[in-house]
């Protein structure tokens, strides 16, 4: 009866996590999402924890749930510029559990049940544990690199016979574990057990190390997959149906936002994961002099107030200097003079997939102004001003072009084809990747020196000053 | 001791499997770009599910070294549900159109 009971209750979360997902598809219907979504977790908890043939002991669930939530709620209240190394982080905590419990499974099955370590179900606890640890790894490294923590290596770091290295690794570690599945009570299973978690937890770290930080929204997608991919090898070690539907649905979620944002980098997953940013330098450096023009705040404040259609292209210098609140007084301020204002995202701009969407949305701009790059780019030609705030990459002209860039055949925002473009940047050293960006030397671009939220702030006032005084 | 039953059957398994990430490929594939930051913490709570599986092992009669590594592991996903759904809501709430501006 009980356990009729908590499979409906399975069943019935399994709906909800669908609907949940599907509500995301409109952001006037998306909050309803996140009330499912809470419901079926509910749901599942309460159906799981209420079993009185299984579940015997309760001091430590709700010890275990209340330092949950003791941490859980700060981590949600993280400033939104912090939301990529959050998001990593909680990454890392979804493949920490699910190693957790395929390890407490195995050797749990290993000394008191052997008859269910059935090869099914062995290689299912081996996925289970390689996935979760790696992902444990993988990603508190990202979230190292995205919080700047300073003795993780914000550069990619290249070694040789990397790839060799890695690859090296995880095939022992598959290796161990095929023998696994064929002997899983071996004398020395345990210790072969225990060394596939070493190695997964190494290549984890071995991962990320060569990443940097604009493949970033790349790697987070990724590991999103791998966290849902672990659930579901845990619902197959459980015999869980919930487990499975809700993991499938994380690891599908992943998987589409990687290819989304591999798309937009014209490049493909092998290459994002194994073959480093850090060639870059060598290929440049070809230092023929070529010359900026600076233009003053004035002046910039001018040419804004006499435009139709102002497109502002955000990236991850946006972010940094946290100036979107500015931003959205330059908006306000051009908007009340009539001008068109609309906001160029490109889908890798910032640090994880949507960041720019959100730190304007915080920032209060509606999001029927935040245009995707597609649809914004046959307008750019009609555009009179393209300001780009903190974006370098995504609107380099060489990525047409230039075969030796590495960002070559990335799809970029047009913001070059403005009648005039205004340039923000904070200094005159090229930029973090070391590449030069055409746009900044083009006969129509003009630049800004100076910090994103003080050249922005320069330009609100410039306005405000103009507007009192007719 | 009430062990899993030894014999599973993995083929209805697999079969929920291959069907759930159909569905989620088509459900994911119509999210608004717009929302993809809140999407990922949404599905990241989604995939703390796994507190179910934590749940049972820490629960369960077993050893206590075994339900350690559950409760670690219970603690985990239990952050990963507070933290995702929260964070989410609060992004949500910051998503406003032309219309729904003071």
């Amino acid at each position: 009866m009980i356990q009729a009971l908590t499979q409906l209750a399975y069943l019935l979360a399994t709906g909800l996590f669908v609907l949940s997902l599907h509500w995301m598809n409109d952001p006037k219907t998306a909050r309803r999402g996140v009330h499912a979504g809470v419901a079926a977790m509910l749901t599942a908890v309460i159906a799981t924890w209420a079993q009185p043939h299984i579940i015997v002991h309760h001091g430590w669930i709700v010890v275990a749930i209340a330092a949950g939530i003791g941490v859980g709620w700060p981590l949600s209240r993280v400033p939104l510029t912090a939301v990529p190394q959050r998001t990593a982080l909680s990454h890392a905590f979804g493949g920490l559990a699910a190693g957790l419990v395929g390890t407490a499974e195995y050797f749990l099955w290993l000394h008191e049940a052997q008859a269910n370590l059935t090869p099914f179900r062995m290689s299912a606890i081996i996925i289970e544990i390689i996935l979760g640890y790696l992902t444990f790894t993988g990603s508190l490294m990202a979230a190292g690199k995205l919080q700047e923590i300073r003795w993780i290596p914000q550069r990619p770091v290249t070694y040789p016979l990397q790839n060799v290295t890695n690859i090296g690794m995880l095939a022992i570690a598959v290796g161990l574990g095929v023998a696994l599945v064929l002997n899983p009570t071996a004398p020395w299973a345990a210790n072969a057990f225990m060394a596939i978690i070493g190695l997964a937890l190494g290549f984890g770290v071995l991962l990320i190390i060569p990443i940097g930080g604009a493949d970033m929204p790349t790697v987070i997608s990724i590991l999103n997959s791998y966290a849902g991919l672990s659930a579901v090898a845990m619902g197959f070690v459980l015999d869980n149906k919930l487990l499975i539907t809700a993991g499938a649905l994380d690891g599908s979620s992943g998987l589409i936002l990687s290819i989304i944002m591999c798309r937009a980098m014209n490049r493909s997953f092998t290459n994002v994961l194994f073959g480093a940013f850090g060639k870059v330098e060598a290929v440049k450096k070809t230092g023929e002099q070529k010359s900026y023009k600076p233009e003053t705040t004035e002046g910039a404040a001018q040419v804004l107030e006499q435009a139709n259609l102002v497109v502002i292209v955000p990236g991850y210098g946006m972010a940094v200097a946290q100036a979107q609140h500015k931003v959205r007084e330059l908006y306000d301020q051009l908007k009340k003079r009539g001008v068109t204002v609309k906001f160029a995202i490109h889908p890798v701009a910032g640090r994880m997939p949507g960041h720019m969407n959100v730190l304007l949305a915080e920032a209060d701009v509606p999001y029927t102004d935040l245009v995707e790059m597609d649809e914004i780019n046959p307008d750019m030609p009609q555009c009179d001003v393209a300001l780009v705030v903190g974006a370098n990459d995504t609107v380099n002209p060489a990525a047409r072009y230039e075969k030796s860039s590495p960002i070559y055949g990335m799809p970029i925002v047009d913001a070059d084809k403005a009648r005039t473009v205004f340039a923000i940047k904070r200094s005159k050293n090229p930029g973090f990747a070391g590449i030069d960006n055409e746009l900044y030397f083009a006969d129509r671009t003009w630049m800004l020196f100076g910090d994103a939220k003080a050249v922005v702030g320069d330009l609100v006032k410039q306005l405000s000053g103009g507007s009192g005084m007719h | 001791m009430h062990e899993a039953p030894p014999a599973l059957d993995f083929w209805s398994m697999l079969f929920v499997f291959m069907l759930a990430t159909f569905i989620g490929v088509g459900v994911i594939r119509r999210v608004s770009r717009l929302l993809h930051t809140p999407l990922m913490s949404l599905t990241n709570a989604i995939s703390a599910i796994a507190v179910v599986g934590s749940i049972i092992v820490t629960g369960s009669d077993h050893p206590w070294h075994i339900r350690m590594l559950g409760a670690i592991a219970l603690f985990a996903s239990v952050t990963n549900i507070v933290s995702g759904f929260l964070i989410t809501d609060r992004m949500l709430k910051m998503f406003k159109s032309d219309g729904g501006r003071r």
